[in-house]
């Protein structure tokens, strides 16, 4: 365990199914589908990746890649309520080496908000109206510590006044709406932090603020992640939020991931083009840059009749490069192309490399 | 808050002089619609054969050559300080509150109202009782399971529960469980006569309304809790860690269940002013039947004094809906 | 009044005749208030300021960028000059004409030249209307008869907006997020106008589908001449679309610049710090976290707006003067307005008041040598401990006259 560790986050070779893991945090060939009246919604469809402690992995797609069901899966959210009697789930999620796709939902629920917990885009709306901010981080502490409720409500302001939130002890009485935007954040991660959570899974935690208030949030998580040392998933569409905190990234498109690795590769040497789609659509706000964007031509895949081989392929300038239809009609692995640097495209090594310092490189 | 609930209750005193304006109006305007002249309503005051002085004399005592204003302002200024009604041979005094004296019974309105409101109150709060339990219940259990055979069966009840009008439903138990098993009795008892009696009288009618009502209050709940359940602090209550059955209870039904207590408010306080179909199909002796005789009979006095005082229980209600609303959910500021 | 803002103001008159033309719109001292009313005689007992009092003028074929957080007022200012809203006070003028109080009536010409594009392309379709009829809405609503007649038209339009003119007959669910901010912004254009404001067009679609609809917009200015107020949060988006930027913060511009000098050095120290706040896709400038400027708290209420300047509850320069005096917006560079009593990389316009308010040095936490070296400054502001106190909004007062 221990030397592996060192090895990083995305970094490993493919790990047979049912062998012990690797990572702290290891998903392997994660597939959710939900039937639909339309057909079968391919959410997630064979997703695989690994985290240790201590390291921060950003997930970033856009709507409709299967970034946040990846993590409500994770969680073992999505199998509760009404629509999660008919989720198809398979593969395998790995936590601190116990397996969860295959756990009884009792045993997920007991390890939920204590071992993992989660922070949500909208902070309003993530918190019940009707209880203070005291009651429900009280309440997440109590679910899983049997304690007094003095105790909890004590480490309820202690963890309110370490998120930032002036005068926790005034602030804990109070209700949600009573809360600017950010403090609702700091709150939310409070609360999620209340049981020394080892993994904390942020799904677009800045995307509902303001930006002033976006630099104090990912500030503190930053903090956070140093003081508490837990494995940090950051699910964004921002690249700009995953440059600054992730140490590595995935890129998902049509529910499988099409890019990995550190985050330097995948910001200056990436390998996927629909990894420089998103870099050239994106607007700069450290570059004047007066030239128009690049945007990606086409619409997001339907998850439904996501296209035969590779799902980019409709989208993709270069999907005639590789000879023969091979990207029309076989669908890319992931393979490594060095350093940790993972890619699930059909371009050669050669091809990719020109392409890149030729004709993208020169135009970001 | 007091200063919110003087003004609330200020607003609703306006409110119920508006009622009684408008009610007082229709019901001035409507014989004259039909073609009546004073002399004419005076004559139903008195008896067969009048002589043309005696109506003249009824009509002026009444008051029904004046302007309307006039008139409903002496019916208000009754309520307040009582009113003395003379009819030329005799005189009746009706005590405040004076909510008019109805000449075809002969007999002053209030006491009827008293008389009768116990009987409309233990038929509204019992069947509330049951409807409540009923209806939320199975709204509930659908809710977390859409689709499953209990949720279509449950929702198929209430569809029936619905459609089906109360003087079929109320008419096929009176026949089935009194009249043929003889199980329930049929005259009114009051509570504190005997309440074993009390109930077993109330018995049927309950059901038979709560049948309607809990159909309505199954399907509010239904879709309330469907929409609560897939609300965000739902998921963040779960990724907690927390059961199951303390997600739904304590996250889901209290949000579910805040819409719920504006129609209840308003249910009840629209039963409470006369269960008009129940109380006639089961002879019960409450409010509704009074309204009904006294609408049957063209009686004007009584039909007011039931407007007033269904009003009344409506705006009551929806001052007492308020206050809850602000307890149940912080967000609602009382100012 | 000092001696450099007379000069400022000096150059503001002098900057302005410069123009070959008359600006397209112009506002001045526009003020919107939403009256807060309470008790049984709903009484008026405050007001929200959302915009309170600001000058700009949109120039012909530019695009005006317009940058602030929520509650800045940017999104009221954009229904304003659409005369969508009625204003509490001020003059626009559109095209030499005053538009300030027009009826509905007097609005018609206006709407033609007038369009606005809103930012949640799901909200403002009607669901129950073909592509066809949304499209060609405008010309019902103002009875116009374009050439070829209505269908032809509105294909035209279609096609202008990268969509097939096939869809005429489809319904707005059977389009993405992307297509339906195309079908909006064919409505917009539809009776050819001459200025476009658009609230947030692209803040709700994906970034790959938000280049799409950047470009286009792009491409249409240069094919229709069109003129632009853009709206929006994103200062990368506004950064590449604008050719002059406001920065609005609680209902004031606090400075207005061309792109190119405000991004390059932004003088209000709240254009600094909203800049710096922005994240870098570039991993390398993590290790560079100095040049962040941290701000403390939240925007006050604008139902109460701070006195003085209102940044400078936040603000880590500010002075005694900054509590009681509103500075004015003035030019102190070339095509650069600022209303800062100390702006950024510039001179002191209040070099005699040195003591800062010591809620502000507690209100940023900033890196010590961002303003160690200024003039003026006594020293380091510590970076607030965490026992500092947000800076809760001063208490309302009515803001001291305006020395100018």
């Amino acid at each position: 365990m221990t030397d592996l560790s060192k090895t990083g986050a995305a970094v490993g070779e493919p790990v047979r199914a049912g062998e012990p893991p690797r990572a702290f945090l290891e998903v392997r060939d994660l597939k959710v589908h939900f039937p639909t009246d339309d057909g079968l919604v391919k959410s997630v469809d064979g997703l695989s990746f690994q985290l240790e402690k201590g390291r921060t992995l950003g997930i970033v797609g856009e709507s409709g890649s299967g970034k946040s069901v990846t993590s409500l899966a994770v969680m073992g959210l999505h199998r509760l309520g009404s629509r999660g009697k008919n989720v198809q789930m398979s593969g395998e999620i790995w936590l601190d080496g116990k397996e969860l796709v295959s756990a009884s939902p009792d045993e997920v629920r007991r390890m939920r908000g204590r071992q993992m917990a989660m922070i949500f885009q909208d902070p309003l709306s993530a918190m019940h109206p009707y209880y203070t901010v005291g009651n429900q981080i009280v309440e997440a502490y109590r679910v899983h510590n049997k304690v007094d409720k003095k105790t909890a409500r004590r480490r309820a302001v202690e963890l309110l006044d370490r998120v930032g939130i002036p005068e926790p002890n005034k602030r804990v009485d109070m209700y949600p709406h009573e809360f600017s935007g950010g403090m609702r954040q700091r709150a939310m991660i409070a609360m999620a932090l209340v049981n020394n959570p080892e993994l904390l899974i942020a799904d677009e935690p800045t995307t509902a603020l303001d930006v002033t208030v976006q630099a104090q949030i990912l500030d503190l998580i930053r903090d956070l992640q140093k003081e508490f040392g837990s494995a940090v998933v950051i699910i964004t569409h921002d690249l700009g939020v995953v440059a600054e905190i992730a140490d590595d990234i995935l890129v998902m498109y049509g529910g499988r991931c099409v890019e990995r690795g550190p985050v330097d590769k995948i910001f200056y040497e990436p390998s996927h083009p629909y990894t420089w789609g998103l870099l050239g659509s994106m607007p700069r706000i450290d570059r004047a840059q007066t030239d128009r964007l690049i945007p990606v031509k086409g619409q997001p895949p339907s998850l439904i009749n996501v296209p035969t081989g590779c799902a980019f392929n409709p989208r993709c300038p270069y999907a005639d490069v590789p000879k023969g239809g091979i990207t029309r009609t076989e669908r890319p692995e992931l393979h490594e192309v060095g350093g940790g640097h993972f890619t699930a495209c059909h371009l050669s090594q050669e091809d990719r490399t020109r392409i890149w310092t030729e004709e993208i490189a020169p135009k970001l | 808050m007091i200063s919110y609930i003087i003004r609330r209750t200020i607003a609703a005193l306006v409110l119920l002089l508006v009622v009684t304006a408008v009610t007082f109006g229709i019901f001035f305007i409507l014989p004259k619609l039909a073609g009546q002249t004073a002399d004419q309503l005076a004559q139903q005051y008195i008896g067969k054969n009048p002589t043309p002085e005696d109506i003249a004399a009824v009509k002026a005592n009444l008051g029904l050559d004046q302007p309307v204003y006039v008139q409903y302002w002496d019916f208000v200024k009754g309520i307040v300080s009582g009113a003395t009604y003379d009819l030329g041979p005799t005189t009746v005094r009706c005590d405040a509150p004076c909510f008019g004296y109805s000449f075809k019974d002969h007999i002053e309105v209030w006491p009827q109202l008293t008389e009768r409101l116990p009987v409309t109150l233990s038929l509204a709060v019992g069947a509330a009782v049951l409807w409540l339990i009923g209806g939320i219940a199975a709204g509930v259990v659908s809710a977390l399971k859409p689709g499953s055979f209990f949720d279509r069966s449950a929702m198929g009840v209430a569809l029936a529960g619905v459609s089906l009008p109360m003087f079929f439903t109320g008419q096929l138990a009176l026949l089935l469980f009194s009249y043929k098993l003889e199980i329930f009795g049929r005259t009114y008892v009051p509570f504190t006569e005997n309440p074993s009696q009390w109930a077993n009288t109330l018995f049927l009618p309950w059901c038979s309304l709560a049948l309607l009502y809990s159909a309505i209050y199954a399907r509010l709940t239904r879709s309330g809790m469907l929409e609560t359940m897939s609300e965000d602090f739902i998921r963040t209550a779960r990724a907690k860690g927390l059961r199951e059955r303390k997600v739904v209870v304590r996250h889901g039904l209290r949000a579910a269940l805040t819409p719920l207590v504006t129609v209840f408010g308003m249910d009840i306080g629209l039963l409470l002013g006369g269960a008009v179909i129940t109380e006639t199909v089961f002879s019960l002796h409450g409010i509704g039947e009074y309204a009904v005789q006294a609408i049957t009979a063209n009686d004007l006095p009584p039909i007011l004094g039931v407007t007033l005082l269904a009003a009344f229980f409506v705006v009551f209600m929806n001052l007492v809906v308020d206050l809850l609303y602000a307890t149940i959910d912080p967000r609602v500021r009382l100012s | 009044m000092s001696e450099t803002e007379t000069g400022a103001a000096a150059a503001a008159v002098k900057a302005a005749p410069a123009d070959d033309e008359k600006p397209l719109l112009k506002v001045e001292g526009l003020v919107k208030h939403f009256p807060i009313k309470k008790g049984l005689l709903q009484r008026q007992v405050g007001a929200v300021k959302a915009v309170d009092g600001i000058d700009f003028e949109v120039r012909r074929g530019e695009t005006l960028g317009v940058v602030g957080e929520s509650g800045c007022g940017k999104s009221t200012m954009g229904r304003l000059i659409t005369r969508l809203l009625e204003p509490s006070g001020g003059r626009i003028e559109f095209d030499g004409t005053d538009i300030t109080h027009l009826g509905v009536g007097g609005m018609r010409p206006l709407r033609r030249d007038v369009q606005m594009i809103f930012q949640d392309p799901y909200g403002s379709l009607n669901p129950r209307h073909t592509i066809g009829s949304i499209v060609s809405a405008p010309f019902r609503l103002q009875g116009v008869e374009p050439e070829g007649g209505v269908k032809k038209e509105v294909q035209r339009l279609l096609e202008l907006v990268g969509l097939s003119p096939e869809h005429f007959n489809r319904y707005p669910h059977e389009f993405s997020g992307g297509q339906r901010q195309r079908i909006g912004i064919a409505r917009a254009l539809a009776l050819k106008p001459r200025m476009v404001v658009a609230d947030e067009p692209v803040s709700a679609l994906d970034v790959s589908i938000q280049a799409q609809v950047v470009n286009l917009m792009d491409d249409l200015q240069d094919e229709l001449g069109l003129t632009y107020v853009i709206i929006a949060h994103d200062l990368s988006v506004v950064r590449h679309v604008s050719d002059r930027i406001a920065v609005m913060y609680l209902g004031k511009i606090v400075e207005l610049a061309d792109r190119d000098s405000l991004y390059a050095s932004p003088m209000h120290p709240y254009t600094k710090a909203l800049m710096s706040a922005v994240p870098i896709p570039d991993p390398k400038r993590r290790t560079q976290k100095s040049e962040r400027i941290l701000l403390r708290g939240d925007v006050p209420s604008p139902i109460a707006p701070p006195s003085g300047c209102r940044f400078h509850t936040r603000c880590w320069k500010a002075t005694e003067v900054c509590r009681t005096t509103e500075p004015p917006l003035a030019e102190l560079r070339p095509g650069q307005r600022v209303a800062c009593h100390h702006p950024e990389d510039f001179a002191d316009q209040q070099p005699q008041d040195t003591v800062l308010l010591s809620v502000a040095k507690e209100a940023a936490e900033l890196v010590p040598d961002e303003v160690s070296g200024k003039p003026g400054k006594p020293g380091k502001p510590a970076a607030a401990g965490k026992a500092a106190k947000a800076p809760e909004e001063t208490p309302a007062k009515s803001s001291t006259d305006e020395s100018q």
